[in-house]
């Protein structure tokens, strides 16, 4: 049998009571409001959305129209505003407080960035309108690309992908689309062993072989077992860098230089890129293909779970293969290359391998993503990468003597600590995240990379305070001292204090209820 | 900075903490000769009033669709979205949350995508829906690649009527996976037949109601040909609000159900962000990709939300997963749920009879121009028309006269023999006024 | 007679007669935690030692299942389907995954005995 990821009992959690068990009669507690879905809420006759008469006309519809009730929920505004706002008060958010999520750079979102999403000149036009019409949005494309090629030294740009595992999956795919017009079948794709979970599952999904790569003692990929693995079946390898344990490849140009020279094409993933944006350009060292995560390092709201944006930055041999669409200049001003009757006609070269979705990418994270790059400008950006690799290397310096590092320092943008710190405490990693929420904290990311045992992969973000840092770090000092202390029951039973206590995981993988149905009653069946 | 809070004392002070003289000492393991020197060659940081400048100045190089008489669709469509939608969706809770891993401190978004995978299913006819793919388009190519994992099949029989870009996609993501792709040609009658297409090797049959050209086809006798060779069927749906008039293709025996979901909630916004809906029958769930969230209850016995099914996805199940996807459509996919509450189950359909209403007075309209030739028997909020000139020429010149006419079918199927057809949309934001000046416009350029 | 082997990835074999059941071991189902889905082969598969064989689903985790030595699958615990706790709860009983048909005795050989294999548990940690 194989282990697949580090298992560990999330729903045995000790049943200790919570403090504070006071009850009301509507269920409710102060501000923290019990809220149903809203199928259980709306009967018939209302509506939030006033709209005109229906014309008489005769329809044509074909004999199609759908007959019986489709089971909405019929609400006035007010209802549903009130509901929303109720749901949305049991969620942390990066406004509230801070998310030290490592590899998902959890920086402020600026509101401007907002604002300028909205203008009717960006919001309200069609992706199909004459080119002609919409000459700014073009811009917009073309601007964003510009700054995204020259912070990284990358010639060439593929915007479309609407996420950085989008984005893996276009660069891969622009790899293979290369190798196969040389003639070359390459099947493998060398892959750390501490890599993110997308990059195996994109190599996949292009028709190779996943190859691992173990690390070594210093949290770096280990060159010789790279090399020991180069052949000329090797079509790529992913490597992450900074990597995931929060480090810098310090070997990478050697990296580079061995990958190259048996034919391969060096694919980087960008997550990481906002320990090094407008500091080290990912080109000078080698790499020839790297996805960046707009909702990442610029800045883009992550919305619950998107939507992101992936665009990939190519080098001069791979551009020519990046899929369609992209934007070019022509006489007439800026316009698209949609089709491969465009590109023929564009005479440019190109030999897209094909289209990654429909049309053009994801414009809304385009323009806010300029108008953060505005924002910081070439100085700022520089001053983000700085600020942030400050930030992690101050939490790390002030946690080391009570937590345990897992690599000696210095770290890149985020810190990574193994749970020997914890063990025989009774606290795992886990126990000890759910504490943090009691704290009012998001916990770090957790378990990942899968390298490290019991891994908490921290990243404060250049955006956090000293001040901020100050009271999350004597937080977990204090958590730390607890564990050691032996009150364990702080931490199996945690959280206490939020919205909801742990919940049963097995049971949802066991019994899964996915939709609201109207026969199945609220409480749900154990 | 603005959005950076340290100040020069803030830094001297942790440099101390840390050991280390400057910022740079903590770059130690970058290659020297990578760190750069200077500045890279873009603009210093600006403050708000100049960006602001700078980017509505852009924004004002674009004509918005709101501004003309608009009839612009084939895959995205300009809908009327409620204030309170906008409003909620940038509440601090649900723009600045991540991912709901620890659903604990996540009942808000847990919350709104159970909602939401109950509004798919619902207006899909189907029994479980995702929590969103990143759009229609791609949303099709991971059917497909479900469809071959269920069926163990490789062979994708692609309909005349499907979107182009949703078939670009497809064979785009087959290719490189050795999927065999069988694609009709483009079906501007309405009338393709497919059943000779189908056999054994099949996996799946795709097909779009509305069709690209804006046809509505019953699917039944298909869906129980396909079922018949084993084959599933899977249902593009290319404009959401059909689903509040139209028999939902859950009803007409599909397998798998794909759709664009940018009409409810969210702008059109250039193209993107848009939002893939994904739905399927029950049986199937373990081969879905993307997230779902279940409901369970907690320690204390009160119902919550979790994300489940999980080790279908990439973060666990790697190489092996159903799908690579992790972010995907998170805050679109709010905003549909909240546009589609406020609407209700009488407001949707009242939205989808004004919209198809629209377009029948629309292609009443245009049916009496010379030269102007409506091909649609059925249609939604769409349909086709051949002109007497080509389309790219004649939408081209209207534009310059201030109306965006619709799209003409070259665009998007170039060198297909089409470029006499043009795709005319209306919605609920089409006015009287409009539909008489395309009408004017039209009788302008075509005679 | 049954003789129980048990393999270095954890898993169980109990052969008799021209037949062996295979599940995995109690030290599997404890690393695993709560078992939410197996996945089992399909009736009338050929499977290699080693090979792939079924994968077994905790919340966090899916971990393969390989077939300790090669052989035909002849019967799959279809129990497994509606109660998968049943392979946290017995696991080397009634949390059986498959039975096959197995034709090389001699691949046996090569797999630990029960004492051997609790031998094996303790220099894990």
């Amino acid at each position: 049998m194989s282990a697949r990821s580090q298992a560990h009992s999330a729903g045995r959690a000790a049943d200790t009571e919570a403090p504070n068990q006071m009850t009301t009669h509507s269920g409710h507690r102060g501000l923290q409001m019990e809220e149903p879905l809203i199928f259980e809420m709306g009967s018939t006759g209302r509506t939030g959305v006033d709209l005109p008469p229906v014309p008489k006309v005769a329809n044509k519809l074909g004999g199609l129209a759908r007959q019986g009730d489709i089971g909405l929920p019929a609400l006035s505004e007010p209802q549903v505003v009130r509901h929303y706002v109720r749901v949305s008060q049991k969620n942390y958010a990066i406004d509230a407080g801070l998310y030290p999520l490592g590899s998902c750079t959890m920086k402020h979102n600026p509101r401007l960035n907002e604002k300028v999403a909205r203008l009717p000149g960006f919001s309200d036009v069609h992706p199909l309108q004459p080119q002609s019409t919409v000459q700014g949005a073009l811009e917009v494309i073309d601007t964003v690309a510009h700054w995204l090629t020259t912070l990284t030294g990358l010639p060439g740009v593929a915007m479309s992908p609407a996420a950085g595992a989008h984005g893996e999956l276009t660069g891969m795919m622009a790899i293979r689309a290369a190798h196969e017009a040389r003639g070359e079948a390459r099947k493998r794709i060398l892959v750390p062993d501490s890599a993110h979970g997308t990059n195996p599952a994109t190599a996949v999904l292009c028709g190779y072989a996943v190859d691992p790569v173990p690390s070594l003692p210093n949290g770096r990929i280990d060159l010789e077992a790279l090399k020991a693995k180069l052949d000329d079946d090797v079509a790529a390898i992913m490597l992450t860098n900074p990597n995931t344990c929060g480090l810098f490849e310090n070997q990478i140009i050697e990296v580079a230089e061995a990958i190259h020279a048996v034919g391969a094409y060096f694919y980087c993933d960008g997550a990481n890129f906002n320990a090094i944006v407008g500091k080290v350009r990912p080109g000078d060292l080698g790499i020839d293909v790297m996805h960046l995560n707009l909702h990442k390092t610029f800045s883009t709201p992550h919305g619950g779970g998107g939507p992101g944006s992936g665009p990939v930055v190519m080098s001069a041999e791979l551009t020519p293969f990046a899929p369609l669409p992209y934007v070019v200049k022509g006489p007439e001003g800026l316009r698209l290359v949609e089709t491969e009757a465009d590109q023929a006609a564009a005479g440019d070269g190109g030999q897209a391998y094909g289209r990654m979705r429909s049309f053009h990418g994801q414009m809304g994270m385009f323009v806010r993503a300029l108008a953060y790059m505005m924002s910081h400008g070439a100085d700022g950006l520089r001053l983000v990468a700085e600020d942030s690799v400050l930030n992690a290397n101050y939490v790390l310096a002030r946690l080391q003597d009570v937590m345990t590092p897992a690599y000696p320092g210095p770290c890149m943008h985020e810190v990574l600590f193994d749970d020997s710190f914890l063990k025989d405490t009774g606290v795992t990693t886990l126990d000890f995240a759910k504490a943090m929420i009691d704290e009012g904290f998001h916990p770090m990311t957790v378990y990942f990379p899968l390298i490290v045992h019991g891994a908490m992969l921290t990243e404060p973000t250049e955006s956090e305070s000293k001040e901020s840092m100050d009271v999350f770090i004597d937080t977990l000092r204090g958590l730390a001292a607890d564990a050691k202390a032996g009150d364990a029951a702080r931490f199996t039973g945690a959280p206490f204090l939020a919205p909801r206590r742990r919940l049963d995981e097995t049971q949802a993988a066991r019994k899964p209820r996915l939709r609201w149905t109207p026969e199945a009653p609220a409480e749900a069946a154990e | 900075m603005r959005y950076l809070p340290h100040t020069a004392e803030d830094r001297r002070a942790m440099l101390q903490v840390i050991g280390v003289d400057k910022v740079d000492d903590l770059f130690v393991d970058v290659p020297r000769s990578a760190v750069l020197d200077d500045l890279v060659d873009l603009p210093h940081h600006a403050g708000e009033l100049a960006v602001d400048r700078a980017l509505t100045a852009m924004a004002g190089k674009n004509t918005p669709a709101g501004s003309v008489p608009f009839f612009v669709g084939a895959g995205a469509y300009r809908h009327h979205v409620p204030a309170a939608v906008d409003h909620l969706i940038q509440r601090s809770e649900f723009l600045t949350a991540y991912t709901p891993y620890q659903p604990e401190i996540s009942q808000g978004t847990l919350q709104v995508l159970f909602e939401f995978q109950t509004q798919v299913a619902l207006l899909t006819g189907m029994e479980v829906a995702n929590a969103s793919m990143y759009d229609g388009a791609t949303a099709c190519a991971e059917a497909v690649l479900m469809a071959n994992r269920v069926t163990r099949r490789r062979r994708a029989v692609l309909s005349g009527g499907l979107h182009p870009q949703y078939r670009s996609v497809v064979e785009t993501q087959s290719k490189f996976l050795d999927g065999e792709i069988v694609a009709g040609a483009p079906d501007a009658q309405g009338d393709e037949d497919l059943a000779s297409l189908i056999d054994d090797e099949t996996a799946c049959v795709v097909v779009q109601n509305p069709t690209f050209f804006g046809h509505l086809r019953d699917l039944r006798d298909l869906a129980a040909t396909c079922h018949a060779k084993g084959a599933l069927l899977v249902v593009a749906v290319g404009e959401a609000v059909s689903l509040g008039a139209v028999t939902p293709p859950g009803a007409m025996g599909a397998d798998i159900v794909v759709a664009e979901g940018q009409s409810l909630g969210n702008a059109l916004n250039f193209g993107g962000p848009y939002l893939g809906l994904f739905a399927a029958r029950e049986k199937f769930v373990r081969q879905m990709p993307g997230r779902l969230c279940g409901e369970t209850v907690d320690i204390e016995g009160r119902r919550g939300y979790v994300l489940t099914l999980s080790t279908r996805e990439q973060h666990i199940r790697r190489e092996k997963s159903t799908s690579n996807i992790c972010t995907n459509s998170g805050l679109c996919s709010l905003a549909f749920t909240i546009h589609l509450s406020l609407l209700g189950e009488d407001g949707f359909k009242h939205l989808a009879a004004l919209n198809h209403a629209r377009a029948c007075e629309t292609a009443e309209r245009l049916a009496a121009i010379p030269g102007v030739e409506v091909l649609n028997e059925s249609f939604f909020n769409e349909f086709t028309v051949r002109l007497s000139k080509p389309a790219a020429e004649v939408v081209d010149g209207l534009a310059t006269k201030g109306v965006l006419a619709g799209v003409p079918v070259s665009r998007l199927l170039p060198g297909a023999g089409l470029d006499d057809l043009m795709l005319v949309a209306t919605t609920e934001t089409t006015e009287a006024e409009d539909i008489a000046a395309l009408g004017e416009a039209l009788e302008g350029v075509l005679s | 007679m049954s003789d129980v082997r048990f393999t270095k990835d954890h898993e169980w074999i109990r052969v008799e007669g021209d037949t062996a059941t295979v599940g995995i071991s109690e030290y599997a189902q404890e690393q695993l935690g709560d078992v939410v889905f197996v996945e089992l082969p399909t009736v009338g598969a050929d499977v290699e030692a080693g090979g792939d064989a079924a994968v077994v689903e905790s919340v966090k985790a899916a971990s393969e299942v390989y077939a300790p030595i090669a052989g035909k699958i002849v019967e799959v615990n279809d129990d497994l389907e509606a109660t998968p706790g049943l392979v946290n709860e017995s696991a080397e009983d009634e949390g059986w995954f498959w039975r096959m048909e197995i034709s090389d005795t001699d691949e046996l050989e090569e797999l630990m005995s029960a004492g051997d294999y609790k031998a094996f548990l303790e220099g894990l940690d």
